[in-house]
């Protein structure tokens, strides 16, 4: 049966054009990602090098993007780039998706005081703006990659909290929920091997999704200088950096701003289409 | 009017303020919990330990933390948020300094998103699956992956620098006063007082980071209404007004609009709130003196109360917005809104 579906599934996805490409733009970025040493022109322009003779140069057929202000070739930062973007979007799911998803099936499998304590909570964190919570929280800590990762897991969980909420509560009302109860499982079994099950598809379609717009806001935080701190190549910070020296460093700005955009639309078209395939599966 | 529609409000008025304490919590406990002392923090590594004492004496933070919450709020209900540390002023001045210029950057893009956004939306579903429609969801799909920073970035190469038909960045250009303060929205402000060449200063000035931060909020409106309208026109009542013969014009607007709108308004009130975030980065790039730079400032500098001020501020006009928007869907749903009507 599951074999079925995943196939008329697979069979969805593959015939939207629109889903591939953004299957095909997120392969290319992972690959790019992991095997930056190997494909980057100049893997050590990731650091903290310098070449000043070379400083500033626009593009050209050994620097296809242009170097920055003390050399580093572009285009192997945007590599880089990207390998810390990805890895910082994995940790941040990481560890929000675990904490909202728990909280919100516990809420809306048992309902009563504990549904509205955790629900309440979850609003107030979803009553600050979601860039400026992630700003506060840098605010007080120091600007390296792991308070970044934590201050913006801090204001995703919630959001995985309501998903998983408005699930598991319209979950708890099927059949096969209430069957489970009649013939005496423990809730706990009941909540984690047959709420949790049926909850999934969603939650790893919305992570699909949520890849791209964690780089878009880690980016976000790192262009106001509240992210990862040079040298370590980071696309927000590559844009600021740039944006000072416009219009006539063009180069500098505009070929990480389009990495970004690339990187955020890709995993959004994939989520896109995963959801549409399986919503029709089911 | 029913009594349903009054309780719909009540309701959201006490979840509301509940929320609002909450969030004084929160960023009471980001603020003082973390790691760290913030009175060393704001001073830095060279001020020495008595002047470190003297700024833990004046923040309370030598206090018990209920206490220091207990203080907080005090001081907050007697509209006192301290002094900046950044500027050496109160709190609430710097606010009320920087707030409006902000206000109508977002009210200037919240316009647009409206304006923009949700036409596109109902094109899109007239002409469903017709180039209009492909065109106007890739516009509005690259509107919503586009980072803020991005579109900014972008526009002011484009606008300002390349065709040099707009000023780069700034409320006003050098050399043109400020009209007088009434709202503090420098368009109102000149119109007020008459003086057009203001008006047109401040306005060239305004559309730039309007239009940065309205994109990503008209991607959204543009792919909600578009989902929400293209849904109604499947519905009975849509057929019926087709089978009367009635103009496409007037099933559009009329019997095809209307329903949809209830879905898109909600997440419009969202996308408005969180153009507060979304100010940050353009109110960055535009060197637009708005709260959101101030709020860059105070967390450049580790500015205690600068932060607990701006933050505060920031979720409480987010909460009021969306207050504004439920009493609003409240009143557009004729469920919530005749109910008592409907009953007897």
């Amino acid at each position: 049966m599951v074999a079925i579906l995943r196939s008329e599934g697979w069979y969805k996805f593959r015939r939207n054009p629109l889903s591939m490409v953004g299957l095909g733009l997120v392969t290319l970025i992972v690959l790019l990602a992991v095997f930056a040493p190997l494909v980057a022109p100049y893997p050590t322009h990731a650091g903290a090098f310098v070449d000043f003779v070379n400083a500033s140069q626009p593009p050209s057929a050994t620097n296809w993007f242009g170097t920055d202000l003390i050399g580093r070739d572009i285009l192997s930062r945007i590599f880089f780039g990207y390998q810390v973007s990805l890895v910082l979007s994995v940790v941040v799911l990481v560890i929000a998706v675990p904490i909202g998803v728990g909280l919100g099936l516990v809420a809306g499998y048992f309902g009563g005081w504990i549904d509205y304590l955790i629900m309440r909570v979850t609003d107030v964190f979803l009553s600050i703006p979601p860039l400026v919570l992630a700003m506060a929280i840098m605010g007080f800590l120091e600007p390296t990659l792991l308070n970044a990762m934590m201050a913006v897991a801090v204001m995703w969980w919630p959001w995985y909290a309501r998903l998983a909420y408005n699930l598991s509560r319209s979950e708890s009302h099927e059949g096969y929920v209430l069957a489970a109860e009649v013939i005496g499982a423990p809730k706990w079994h009941v909540l984690v091997r047959e709420v949790l099950p049926n909850c999934l598809p969603a939650v790893f379609t919305k992570i699909t999704l949520d890849v791209g717009f964690v780089i878009l806001i880690a980016s976000s935080l790192s262009f106001l200088g509240l992210g990862v701190q040079p040298p370590t190549p980071d696309l927000g910070s590559m844009v600021a950096e740039g944006a000072q020296y416009l219009p006539d460093m063009w180069w500098m700005t505009v070929f990480p701003a389009v990495a970004i955009l690339i990187a955020v639309l890709g995993f959004n078209l994939l989520g896109d289409g995963l959801r549409d395939a399986l919503d029709q599966g089911r | 009017m029913s009594s349903t529609f009054f309780k719909t409000i009540g309701i959201r008025l006490w979840t509301s303020a509940l929320v609002l304490v909450g969030v004084s919590i929160l960023i009471f406990c980001i603020a003082r919990v973390i790691p760290g002392d913030p009175a060393r923090i704001a001073l830095g590594p060279n001020a020495t330990q008595e002047q470190v004492e003297l700024l833990r004496e004046r923040l309370h933070l030598n206090e018990s933390l209920p206490v220091q919450y207990f203080e907080f709020v005090r001081e907050l209900f007697q509209g006192d948020l301290g002094m900046s540390l950044y500027t050496n002023r109160p709190v609430t001045t710097d606010i009320g300094d920087f707030l409006p210029a902000t206000l109508e950057l977002v009210v200037f893009a919240g316009i647009l998103m409206v304006m923009v956004g949700i036409p596109l939306g109902v094109l899109a579903a007239r002409y469903r699956d017709k180039l209009t429609d492909n065109v106007v969801r890739l516009l509005s799909l690259l509107g919503v992956v586009t980072p803020t920073f991005v579109w900014a970035v972008f526009l002011m190469l484009v606008f300002a620098f390349y065709l040099e038909i707009l000023p780069v960045a700034g409320r006003l250009s050098q050399g043109v006063d400020p009209p007088p303060g009434v709202t503090g929205f420098y368009t109102i402000d000149a119109l007020l007082a008459g003086q057009w060449s203001t008006f047109g200063n401040a306005f060239s000035h305004i559309i730039l980071p309007a239009t940065a931060l309205a994109l990503t909020g008209i991607g959204q409106t543009a792919r909600l209404t578009r989902a929400s309208v293209a849904e109604t026109y499947d519905k009975p009542y849509v057929e019926m007004a087709q089978a009367y013969g009635f103009s496409d014009r007037r099933i559009a607007s009329k019997y095809a609009l209307r329903p949809a709108m209830i879905p898109s308004l909600t997440i419009m009130g969202l996308d408005f709130a969180a153009m507060l975030g979304g100010a940050f980065l353009v109110e960055a790039v535009f060197a637009w003196p708005g709260l959101a730079r101030y709020g860059v400032e105070t967390i450049l500098h580790k500015d205690l109360n600068g932060i607990v001020g701006t933050v505060l501020v920031i979720s409480a006009f987010f909460l009021i917005v969306n207050m504004l928007v439920d009493i609003a869907v409240a009143w557009l749903n004729p469920r919530i809104r005749l109910q008592k009507r409907w009953a007897g």
